[in-house]
């Protein structure tokens, strides 16, 4: 009877528990710090929106919650669905379900979009315990979530992302995203470079996958993407440090305002140091 | 020049005792052709690293080790340890053991009418009137002493022709065996196509060797393509690490003729693979494509010599090197464009990848452009597996080891693609599968990779 108690607990404090918890991230790339102590809670169910001006540490945050190795991790712990994200590969954290939509998706002549997602897929369920999918069953929803996101059928067959237009890599992002269904999904600048049409379409990928089970992060440097994509959260980020956190109208008044109030406040708020 | 540490007395005893005995009933003509080849190898011996075309190739291991001329040897081998060598779809299969051919090995079933398939050296003795007008008159003895020494000792190979207007859609497949035993023999496996005006075909030639130890195999292929003619010739060399390969590929293309050459390097311990085409008649068009393959201390050099020498004919290099271990690879493309090839549109890319730190790749385009109205355009990279690319395939949940045979494999794709006869792709396919796996299954152990500098391009346009 005891043991089921403590069971009973256990899965009551995992409910309480965030999805991601960062807490104070300090990352340096190259001898710089760019992180300089983030704290950060996302629960399941939740879109929260990093905004900051460029050279922030937006796109650092996301590449060290996607485990690139080139950051290093100087102190701080990430706590993924309760486990120590950063010990794992990349290739761990996404079995475990961690997705990054890259801000510059890399192009691979040679590896065909179809057969590069569906080897992705049988990778993750894999390591889930599940049933490899071959062509035939993965066909199917491929093409469905193709049209979700209003892309051509004839790009399947061509190489991973080569000569695909800016608009069409971001879709292609979002596309991958919908077929591995990650508990954690963050959009490294999915925006930049994309025109309303492609903005509308990306932003409808996204909502679609919104879910009870699923987080979001939304890195952005302009609001125009939350119009479409409405965080529940918005943190601001300046100089490595979260200085501001608030509700979506947070993200109206940078539009309106600019980052440079909130940067000469973080200036005179930020701790002294050598 | 000849060097003090050559040897090349034994060639000339060797080609006398040949003479004297096996050769007693070649034709005249024949015998001729040899003997100026044998004249002018005396004269030159085997080139050193001081000619321009030899720079990074070092052959002073051939020059030093006596070959003779491999002896005919029970080959025990039988169809069924064939199998594995086979091409399924091949309209016929010729194998050469040890340079002689065996009939029991081979297949002819599958040919049809106007397509002749046989050993050349009936031909020279039955038919000697199709096969003087053609044979050695292409290739150049005086330029590379290799041909020569295999003009002076071919014995056989090959004939392949199509008559005119004929289309063959399977491919002919050539095998050459190469087996060792105690002391070091040669082979000079000399091969002549001829396709007809307006006919299309296909030839494999493929250099395997089994057991181990220095064995020479010298091949020459002439291969003429008459006007309008499609022909693709594929080779593939997978030798063992002992073995010294060379061969030549010389093309002579007539009007409109339009040929490919995909070489498939993989195994041997020195190769040099010469491709040669002219492109002799107006609008003309050559593909040379071609992937090398090597790790251990394998020295793989490709030579690319292409010649314009009429209007409005083009021609495409694409080469790409995949270097491990202390492997070398050489890649030297030289474009010649004559007075009169107006319009001659050139273009030549070579792409390496390092995966060790001591794997090395000496690239050298070459131009000469004696025309005035021209395009010719080329350009090399080398550098290592991209990390963003391996970083994104991780990040989509695909294991490092994986991700790396996904990019090799990718890398070597693309001289796939553009072989357009589907047995002989798909034969080409497996065999870099098999190599590559090998590869990436040894990547897994080191690290060396990791931190690497980013790659060095060099893009011109001339």
């Amino acid at each position: 009877m005891a043991t089921k108690r403590g069971e009973e607990s256990e899965e009551r404090k995992k409910k309480r528990m965030s999805l991601l918890e960062i807490k104070n991230l300090h990352v340096t790339v190259g001898g710089h710090e760019i992180l300089k102590g983030i704290d950060l809670r996302i629960n399941a169910g939740e879109v929260h929106s990093i905004m900051g001006p460029n050279g922030s540490g937006k796109s650092t945050l996301a590449q060290v919650l996607a485990r690139r190795e080139t950051y290093q991790v100087t102190a701080g712990e990430i706590l993924f669905n309760g486990r120590d994200l950063l010990a794992m590969k990349p290739e761990e954290a996404a079995c475990e379900g961690v997705f990054m939509a890259f801000q510059y998706p890399v192009e691979i002549p040679g590896i065909g979009n179809a057969y590069f997602l569906r080897s992705a897929l049988n990778a993750i369920r894999k390591h889930r315990g599940e049933d490899e999918m071959d062509a035939m069953d993965f066909l199917p929803l491929y093409r469905e979530k193709l049209k979700v996101l209003e892309m051509d059928e004839k790009l399947m067959n061509r190489s991973l992302n080569e000569g695909f237009s800016g608009g069409e890599k971001k879709r292609n992002e979002i596309l991958q995203m919908a077929v591995l269904e990650p508990k954690l999904a963050i959009l490294d600048e999915t925006d930049s470079g994309l025109d309303i049409d492609a903005l509308r379409i990306v932003a409808k990928g996204v909502n679609a996958m919104r879910s009870p089970e699923r987080a979001m992060l939304v890195v952005t440097h302009y609001q125009r993407l939350l119009n479409y994509i409405v965080p529940d959260r918005v943190h601001v980020l300046v100089d490595g440090r979260i200085v501001r956190s608030g509700g979506p109208d947070l993200a109206l008044e940078l539009e309106e305002k600019g980052y440079g109030w909130m940067e000469t406040e973080a200036r005179q708020t930020a701790p002294a140091s050598a | 020049m000849t060097t003090a540490i050559q040897n090349i007395d034994h060639y000339l005893e060797n080609f006398s005792a040949l003479a004297k005995q096996a050769r007693r009933d070649d034709p005249r003509w024949f015998e001729k052709l040899r003997e100026t080849a044998l004249a002018r190898f005396l004269k030159t011996g085997f080139p050193s690293t001081r000619d321009e075309d030899w720079r990074f190739t070092n052959v002073s291991a051939i020059a030093r080790t006596p070959f003779s001329p491999a002896r005919k040897k029970p080959t025990g081998l039988s169809p069924a340890d064939l199998a594995g060598w086979k091409i399924p779809n091949s309209a016929a299969q010729l194998v050469f053991v040890d340079g002689q051919l065996v009939p029991g090995l081979s297949t002819l079933d599958g040919l049809r009418k106007r397509v002749t398939v046989s050993a050349l050296k009936d031909l020279i003795r039955k038919q000697p009137e199709v096969v003087e007008p053609h044979l050695g008159r292409y290739v150049d003895i005086e330029r590379d002493p290799f041909p020569a020494l295999n003009t002076a000792f071919a014995e056989d190979g090959a004939y392949v022709h199509i008559a005119r207007g004929t289309v063959l859609s399977e491919p002919i497949h050539v095998l050459f065996v190469s087996t060792t035993r105690d002391t070091p023999e040669m082979t000079h496996p000399r091969n002549l196509v001829v396709v007809e005006d307006e006919s299309q075909a296909t030839v494999i030639e493929e250099y395997i060797s089994l057991g181990s130890g220095p064995v020479l195999s010298n091949g020459v292929t002439e291969l003429v393509a008459g006007e309008s003619a499609h022909v693709a010739h594929h080779m593939i060399v997978r030798e063992q690490p002992e073995a010294f390969h060379i061969s030549t590929l010389r093309i002579e293309q007539a009007r409109s003729a339009t040929v490919s050459s995909h070489s498939l390097l993989l195994g041997g311990g020195l190769v040099r693979n010469n491709v040669h085409p002219v492109l002799r008649g107006e609008g003309g068009e050559c593909l040379i494509n071609g992937l090398f393959v090597g790790n251990g201390h394998q020295h793989l050099d490709n030579y690319m010599l292409v010649e314009h020498a009429s209007p409005h004919s083009s021609s495409r290099q694409f080469y790409n090197g995949i270097l491990d271990g202390h492997a070398h690879g050489v890649f030297h493309g030289r474009i010649v464009v004559h007075k009169n090839a107006q319009k001659t549109d050139a273009k030549q890319t070579n792409r390496n990848l390092l995966l060790s730190d001591d794997a090395q790749v000496d690239t050298k385009p070459q131009l000469e452009i004696y025309a005035d109205d021209v395009k010719c355009t080329h350009g090399a990279t080398i550098g290592q597996i991209d990390e963003n690319a391996l970083f994104y395939l991780e990040s989509r949940g695909i294991d490092r080891i994986s991700a790396r045979r996904l990019l090799l494999s990718a890398f070597a794709s693309e001289c796939l693609a553009r072989m357009k006869d589907d047995t002989a792709r798909a034969h080409a396919e497996q065999l870099i599968h098999k190599y590559l796996s090998s590869f990436a299954d040894a990547l897994a152990e080191g690290s060396a990779d990791r931190g690497r500098q980013p790659e060095r391009t060099g893009e011109e346009v001339g």
